[in-house]
């Protein structure tokens, strides 16, 4: 691929996109337009966050990408073999071991350190798009600070259901400005968006937006003082590591209705599994806590 | 016994691999050439050109092969192709009235000077299945005169315009919006709305052109002049001091004469709605110049009746073919996670219920 520039695209092009990421970090939460390029996968695939990565990215980097949690999901197998063609660039599952982490659907569950960065791949970046659906309004609605419109779907939320039934892309207000989509992420997540160490970039490809979350940027889940914010999920432990504070996928595992829940993010699970743990249907690790990837 | 998920790096390969190998098809049946793609399907070359906005019937014709004959997938191809090019500089706006046309009609005067050319049409062929062309081979006979190369015919709208009945196009020489370099901002100018068309799908174009025939923002439209032929791309070069021809493009091109009964700004008088295409592309070039034509109601102080077709923010945001079928198809890919999140909501909503109801009976 040396037909290409490092990370796929042309300078020119990275520079714009900088220029876009400066902006989204100086405004926190404010949706900043680029001129968002096509590339090579499709749309609604990520090409925003891969567009954001191929900014970030110089030669030194380690890249992580994650679908799901998971490094092996085969979009996230896709995204990190694009960036291992068009970069050159050295790839990780470890999220300590990463400068540069793409994500989609979830925020890792080991801690992010500064220098970090996490970039989101974000479908529809409008908050406010499936209660309004016109551009030219919700860009008013968002100057004027005018968010009366989402209090009042979670209202209707409770008034219907008894609590706000939103569970994934649950809105946030940041920095006591701008209600922001956090990307559909389950809102056990949200907390995690709020004061962290690292600099979070969002980038939606085919809606030409990019927003950004600088570093211990304060992130608020919109709720009620009678109705509090509840990062909720599975009342259960992984029954691979036993952990009992992460975000759990549900697999079915026989036709009797038996399912087990594990981890979503892998590799918390699997550095869980090395340190020792192991959970209700698990077996004891024995590859030791420094074993590669794909022992 | 936990490992349905591990394994996505081999599986993909395999389905590259599969998907070569389908592609091809029956070693038996001797393998297609690029070069008859473009010369025998030469209208999906067309309209891949025309969407995936390239003009380059080659990488056309080698992007249907690459696609299997799925011409948004060739679509897909070429834009991502095209957008790695350099940009070496911008030609002169090429001139339709001195196209090379192999098509002319014009449906609101029976005789115009360049006269009517119906060039290779479909219009009046009987869609008969012709059988004869499943025996391959055999020579086609030759039309008995040569395709009239009329070299400069007016353009229809311009007899009319003499006589003021038809508005008048002023002339600009501000550097036009690129769609592909700007995000689009709403609401758009007209340059940018043509751009967003010529490129925009075809089905959706036609189907937007279709609804306001049917009355859904009717503009009344005549086809008062559709010419397909090649014209000259000249280009400045700045080391010359002037314009040389670097080429040639083929053009459809469409301009359509409404009724306009007048509205508070406006005097009564034609207007126009105006379609350009890469390629042989007719159906799209008309399409495009009424769904042009519905977009610019407010400029001429219509009403808004609400028209799915005057609507540019809903007509801009969902022509593109590819932003749509890889938004539409992303949702194959994996949702887990947020789908764990809706069956605990739901859940727990259910279980809420359950408990409601015990404690009422």
């Amino acid at each position: 691929m040396s037909d290409y520039n490092f990370a796929y695209l042309d300078e020119q092009t990275k520079r714009m996109i900088r220029r876009a990421i400066l902006k989204g970090v100086a405004v926190p939460g404010y949706q900043v337009p680029f001129a968002s390029r096509e590339m090579p996968m499709p749309y609604g695939w990520g090409t925003g966050g891969v567009q954001v990565t191929a900014a970030c990215l110089v030669p030194e980097d380690t890249l992580k990408v994650i679908d799901q949690g998971a490094d092996d999901t085969t979009n996230a197998v896709s995204i990190r073999k694009f960036f291992e063609r068009t970069a050159g660039v050295p790839v990780t599952d470890a999220t300590a071991d990463a400068t540069v982490i793409q994500t989609r659907h979830r925020i890792p569950e080991h801690p992010l350190t500064e220098g970090q960065i996490l970039v989101y791949q974000v479908p529809i970046p409008e908050p406010l798009r499936f209660l309004e659906p016109r551009e030219v309004e919700t860009r008013k609605m968002h100057e004027l600070e005018e968010y009366g419109l989402m209090h009042v779907k979670l209202y209707e939320d409770i008034a219907r259901h008894g609590q706000i039934a939103t569970s994934y892309a649950y809105p946030v207000k940041v920095g006591g400005r701008y209600v922001m989509d956090p990307s559909p992420i389950p809102k056990f997540d949200n907390p995690k968006l709020s004061g962290s160490p690292a600099l979070q970039l969002f980038g939606a490809g085919r809606e030409q937006r990019i927003y950004a979350l600088p570093p211990y940027c304060d992130v608020v889940s919109l709720d009620f003082d009678d109705h509090p914010f509840d990062p909720s999920k599975a009342p259960h432990d992984c029954d691979l590591c036993a952990a009992d504070g992460s975000y759990l996928d549900e697999v079915i595992v026989d036709d009797q209705g038996g399912r087990m829940f594990v981890c979503s993010d892998t590799d918390f699970c699997q550095g869980r599994r090395r340190a020792g743990h192991v959970g209700r249907l698990g077996v004891p690790d024995d590859t030791g806590p420094d074993a590669e990837r794909g022992a | 016994m936990y490992v349905a998920v591990k394994g996505g790096e081999r599986a993909i390969d395999n389905a590259h691999a599969f998907l070569a190998e389908e592609r091809r098809g029956d070693p038996a049946v001797a393998e297609l050439s690029v070069a008859q793609i473009r010369h025998q399907l030469a209208l999906a070359v067309n309209r891949v050109m025309a969407e995936g906005s390239l003009y380059d019937p080659d990488l056309a014709a080698l992007a249907i092969k690459q696609a299997r004959g799925d011409l948004i997938e060739a679509v897909f191809l070429i834009r991502a192709y095209r957008t790695t090019l350099p940009r070496l500089g911008a030609s002169r706006p090429v001139d339709t009235a001195a196209m090379d046309c192999v098509r002319r009609i014009s449906a609101t005067f029976k005789d115009a000077p360049g006269g009517q050319v119906l060039g290779p049409t479909f219009d009046y062929t009987h869609r008969l299945l012709d059988f004869k062309l499943m025996a391959e081979g055999g020579a086609v006979a030759a039309p008995a005169t040569a395709p009239a190369a009329t070299g400069h015919v007016p353009h229809i709208t311009g007899f009319l315009n003499r006589d003021g009945l038809i508005e008048t196009d002023t002339p600009c020489d501000a550097v036009p919006p690129d769609l592909t370099r700007e995000p689009m901002e709403l609401p758009t100018t007209r340059p940018l709305r043509l751009q967003a068309i010529t490129r925009g799908d075809e089905g959706f174009i036609l189907s937007m052109a279709y609804s306001t025939q049917r009355g859904y923002g009717r503009t009344h439209a005549f086809v008062g002049e559709l010419r397909i032929g090649t014209v000259a791309v000249e280009m400045d070069i700045p080391e010359l001091g002037f314009a040389v021809q670097i080429g040639e493009v083929e053009l459809t091109e469409c301009e359509t004469v409404n009724q306009f009964k007048g509205s508070k700004t406006e005097q009564p008088r034609f207007t126009r709605g105006y379609g350009l295409v890469f390629g042989q592309s007719e159906r799209k070039a008309i399409a495009m110049s009424l769904v042009d034509r519905a977009l610019r109601w407010k400029e001429l102080g219509e009403d808004d009746t609400g028209a799915p077709a005057q609507d540019e923010e809903f007509v801009l945001m969902h022509a593109d073919n590819i932003q749509a079928t890889g938004f539409l198809e992303h949702i194959k890919l994996p949702h887990y996670v947020d789908f764990q999140s809706e069956l605990e909501l739901v859940r727990r909503l259910r279980a809420e219920a359950t408990q409601m109801q015990r404690a009422a009976e």
